[in-house]
């Protein structure tokens, strides 16, 4: 089947779903590979580059579009400026299309393609599930987009991140304040850790706290107790006394730190407002804001979508494409995650693809097959959190068995005390003296015993038994005394006894000695 | 030797047999320790020898020169790989010594008791047999188990815990039978009839156990071998005796609770056999792992090694089967010549019995102080680049802190796939002792290097030496 990738067309967009290194291995695949001359022009890849790997050249969009059975993109299709009319139109009928889509935001582009008795493959649909991680478009893209919000508050910020003492005198570090650890949050506190800053970080969800300490930041609590782990591994909507408590801590950063970076989304639903123009007012001028959550209306009152505004001498970034402004690197990582969606579809590597619905991670992400509407697909079976996992798919199996009748632990111990209370009173009223005698002996014995070997280290257990072993033919002793009587029968049963014993004692000994020796630092 | 001189020297014995154990305490006074228990050993045994009770020296003599070099042959022929086999094996003499003193000391003409000295002197004899038949016969079978010679899997009979409570009143009603009996023959009949139930219940206890158990029954027998002593001490009315019995035997009785509390399991239910015998079949209870194995080469996991700043080790019975540990220390000892910090977390169950790991990274010249136990290591893990894992399943499942439902919930494990890779060594897929699924070897950060542990662990050390 042919491949074609299509230059993108929406105004600034700079990514291309291809690479020449990801064209050649498609090829393996057993797919032919044609793109639109220029595609790869905002990503600094030459149609040359292209050719050099056997890619076809096409020059023209449209014959493009209409001679490919399969169509890569990075946007979904959108009206194109020179032929005005749209993408959508040009696809042939019956073809394939692997992009980002956002079918809840586009429903009349759903139609559209549906119409077209298409097959869709939307990239930002694909499951949050182990096995698709190395085709999660989202996260490729998340990452790239929390580098360079770093690199662009670098950029506006007009210190060094890291503290230096110069000559000049000192420099004290940035500090860097991240709101919502997903990807992108991780991989902003990378950046801004490797520039030298002291980066500190909040989320809802508290599982992501090991993860924040991983990469060397601070994590800083709500002081308040909800759990914000929602399906999927994402965040939920907090109560409002998390909330309060949450934009507290925020105002108390705000006025301390010299940038925020805020990735707080929560899936189908507004971006949460949680730095307010007062907060804003409130920080350092020549502070910077980064709201990577400008497009879906922003984590700050004052963000701009798609601009950097100065308001209260803090400037404001509020770009919606920051993957675009790391065109090269994203369109790589992009170019992959398409290839192993196409390896999945295409398990017998003969350069046809089969949309398996069976496929978990297939079915996901196909949101129109053969011109059906296949979105939304059946909930995920199983979450990224791993207690979650457990409750829901352990549910049936619930212990039946372990009802067993448990005493209070007072009157299982006053039970054990007045059993043995009892039968100590029994001993002591029947016994002659003595074996009293001997019986003190050994309740003490047992008790110095406990003493002592709670001391032994655990590494030296094993020398403990073997010595243990040496000691308790001590036996020997009883058959000693016993050699020297009258009768046969006895020395004979003593006699082996000793020599029972005797193995033991210097083996045990000498097999302790020999262990010993060992251990050394 | 008069009466007075051989209880001091009995008082001395018994103040060194414990100083010899609070020794090894620490591996720096572990030697002397041992040198204690040497000495006590030898005081008590001159002093018994040269005392009045005993006249003939020459059967004593020949028995313990005979004894005595079996003893340290076996002792200097052992590998330690086979410790577990030996002490067992140990075991099973003091059971059949106290056995056979037990007898003696019932042919025994010169001892002529009445009343209630004669009753508890009775069952004095009777218990000590009794135990030490129980030792006997249970530590013969731990020895075929460990050594192989038995299969390891657990001898499941039907009815089995009514077998045990059967052959229990079975004792108890011959020693009620022994107690009353009239002449000397019957009361041996009763007593062998004693023995042979004895000896029948400890194979059958031992029978139900499955090799991952063993470091609970090694230990187990272990205590039972000082009640034993101890038993015997009653039955001679000799201090030295009770006071060594009674310290070996809470030694033991400690050991088994540690690894029982290990394994977050009731002693009971160790010893009662089997596994898992309250939930079922142990593969339905739980949830599935999800996700993909990740294999890994040799030579990656060498590039590992190699990038790491902090490795640790988790050994267990694999690495002692596969006799890797010295392949293991070349290892340790290449990476820290580079600088990397390696580290060795210890579960106290791994192996055959307490302490075995110890034993044998020990043997491989592996400094102590880098072999960490597991409570000290546990919370090091998120610091850890690369966390290996030769020859443990059960020892290092998170299902065991994640999943309540598993079969080994609530039991303390390792918690390496906290650590940034963990790299887990095995030659299959194939579920570990305990039957459940490992669902570290589904994460995301952990990797699977197939094969024999030995054989891949030198091809690392290879890459690891022409990197």
């Amino acid at each position: 089947m042919r491949i074609g990738i299509p230059k993108e067309i929406h105004a600034g967009e700079k990514r291309v779903a291809t690479t020449p290194d990801v064209a050649e291995k498609l090829m393996k695949l057993g797919f032919s590979v044609a793109i639109q001359s220029g595609a790869g022009e905002g990503a600094n890849l030459s149609d040359d580059a292209f050719r050099q790997v056997g890619v076809e050249i096409v020059e023209d969009a449209k014959s493009l579009w209409t001679s490919s059975e399969i169509v890569l993109k990075v946007r979904g299709p959108e009206t194109h400026p020179e032929f005005a009319i749209d993408e959508v139109e040009l696809m042939r009928e019956g073809g394939c299309l692997l992009s980002f889509i956002w079918p809840a935001q586009n429903p009349e582009l759903m139609e559209r393609l549906a119409a077209k008795k298409a097959t869709v493959l939307a990239m930002d649909s694909v499951p949050r599930i182990s096995r698709a991680q190395k085709l999660d478009a989202l996260s490729s893209m998340a990452n790239i987009a929390g580098y360079r919000a770093v690199i662009e508050a670098a950029h506006q910020f007009g210190r060094f991140f890291t503290g230096q003492i110069t000559a000049a005198g000192k420099v004290p570090p940035a500090k860097v304040f991240i709101i919502g650890v997903g990807v992108a949050g991780l991989a902003a506190i990378g950046a801004a850790g490797g520039l030298g800053a002291i980066v500190r970080a909040n989320d809802t969800r508290p599982e992501v706290k090991d993860q924040v300490k991983s990469m060397g930041a601070e994590f800083v609590d709500v002081d308040y107790k909800e759990e914000g782990t929602g399906v999927g591994g994402y965040a939920k909507l907090m109560s409002e006394g998390y909330q309060k408590a949450q934009r507290e801590m925020i105002a108390r950063q705000c006025m301390e730190v010299d940038i925020v970076i805020t990735t707080a989304l929560i899936p189908g639903k507004p971006a949460p407002k949680l730095i307010t123009a007062g907060m804003v007012e409130s920080m350092k001028p020549g502070s910077v804001i980064v709201d990577m959550a400008a497009e879906q209306g922003g984590n700050c009152e004052l963000t701009v979508p798609g601009e950097v505004v100065v308001r209260h001498g803090v400037t404001i970034i509020g770009y919606a494409d920051l993957p675009s402004r790391l065109a090269r690197q994203s369109s790589q990582l992009y170019a992959t995650n398409l290839l192993r969606l196409l390896e999945e579809l295409s398990p017998a590597k003969d350069g046809t693809i089969n949309v398996n619905m069976e496929d978990e991670v297939i079915r996901g992400t196909t949101v129109i097959k053969d011109g059906t509407i296949t979105w939304p697909p059946p909930p995920p079976k199983i979450s990224a959190a791993p207690t979650e996992k457990m409750a829901t798919a352990a549910g049936p199996v619930e212990p039946a068995k372990k009802k067993r009748v448990e005493l209070p632990a007072w009157v299982s111990s006053g039970l054990m005390l007045g059993i043995g209370g009892a039968l100590f009173y029994g001993l002591g009223a029947t016994a002659p003296l003595a074996f009293m005698g001997h019986f003190t002996v050994f309740v003490l014995a047992c008790f110095v015993g406990y003493m002592v070997i709670w001391n032994v280290t655990p590494a030296l257990h094993t020398p403990l038994m073997s010595v243990t072993n040496a000691i308790s033919s001590i036996i020997a002793i009883g058959a000693l005394i016993q050699i020297s009587s009258p009768g046969v029968l006895m020395v004979i049963l003593a006699g082996l006894a000793v020599v029972l014993t005797s193995i033991n004692m210097a083996g045990g000994f000498w097999v302790t000695q020999r262990m010993l020796r060992m251990f050394r630092r | 030797m008069s009466e007075g001189l051989m209880t001091v020297s009995y008082i001395g014995a018994t103040i060194l047999f414990i100083l010899s154990l609070g020794g090894l305490s620490n591996p720096e006074t572990a030697r002397r320790g041992n040198f204690y228990g040497i000495i006590g050993m030898t005081i008590a045994i001159v002093a018994t020898v040269f005392g009045p009770k005993v006249t003939s020296y020459v059967p004593i003599l020949i028995a313990m020169a005979i004894g005595g070099s079996i003893g340290i042959f076996a002792a200097i022929k052992v590998k330690m790989t086979e410790m577990p086999e030996l002490v067992a094996l140990m075991h099973s003499l003091v059971g059949l010594a106290a056995v056979l003193v037990g007898f003696a000391n019932y042919f025994d003409t010169t001892i002529n008791l009445t009343g209630v000295d004669k009753t508890i002197h009775e069952i004095e004899i009777y218990v000590g047999i009794l135990i030490g038949a129980v030792t006997f016969s249970g530590s013969v079978i731990a020895f075929g188990k460990l050594s192989g010679k038995l299969s390891g899997k657990p001898m499941l009979l039907p009815l089995r815990h009514w077998i045990n409570l059967a052959g229990l009143i079975a004792v108890i009603f011959v020693a009620k039978l022994f107690l009353g009996a009239e002449s000397g023959a019957a009361g041996l009949l009763y007593l062998s009839i004693m023995t042979g139930i004895a000896l029948a219940f400890g194979i059958h206890m031992v029978m139900a156990i499955g090799g991952a158990d063993m470091p609970v029954v090694v230990s187990m027998l272990n205590s039972y071998s000082g009640w034993a002593a101890s038993a015997t001490g009653f039955m001679l009315s000799n201090d030295l005796l009770i006071v060594v019995g009674a310290l070996v035997g809470s030694s033991g009785a400690i050991l088994s609770y540690i690894m029982c509390r290990a394994m977050n399991r009731h002693f009971l239910s160790v010893i009662a056999g089997g596994f898992g015998t309250e939930g079922g079949a142990p593969t339905a209870a739980g949830a599935q792992p999800q996700g993909e194995v990740q294999p890994i080469a040799a030579e990656e996991t060498a590039e590992l090694l190699r990038n790491a700043s902090h490795v640790i080790f988790v050994p267990g019975y694999g690495m002692a089967v596969a006799q890797a540990q010295h392949t293991v220390f070349e290892i340790t000892k290449l990476l820290r010549d580079k600088g990397v910090d390696v580290r060795f977390a210890i579960h106290p169950v791994a192996g055959r019995m307490p302490g075995h790991m110890n034993v044998l990274l020990a043997e491989a010249k592996v400094p102590y102080d880098i072999v960490l136990e597991m409570d000290e290591i546990n919370e090091d893990f998120p610091e850890t680049d690369v966390a290996m894992v030769i020859g443990a399943n059960d020892i290092v499942n998170p299902g065991a802190q994640e999943d309540p439902n598993s079969p080994i919930a609530g039991m303390p494990v390792l918690e390496v796939w906290k650590a940034k890779t963990s790299i887990v060594m095995k030659r299959s897929m194939a579920s570990g002792y305990a039957g459940v699924d490992n669902p570290l070897f589904y994460k995301e950060n952990n990797r699977m290097l197939f094969g024999d542990a030995k054989k891949m662990l030198d091809e690392v050390l290879t890459a690891l030496k022409s990197g």
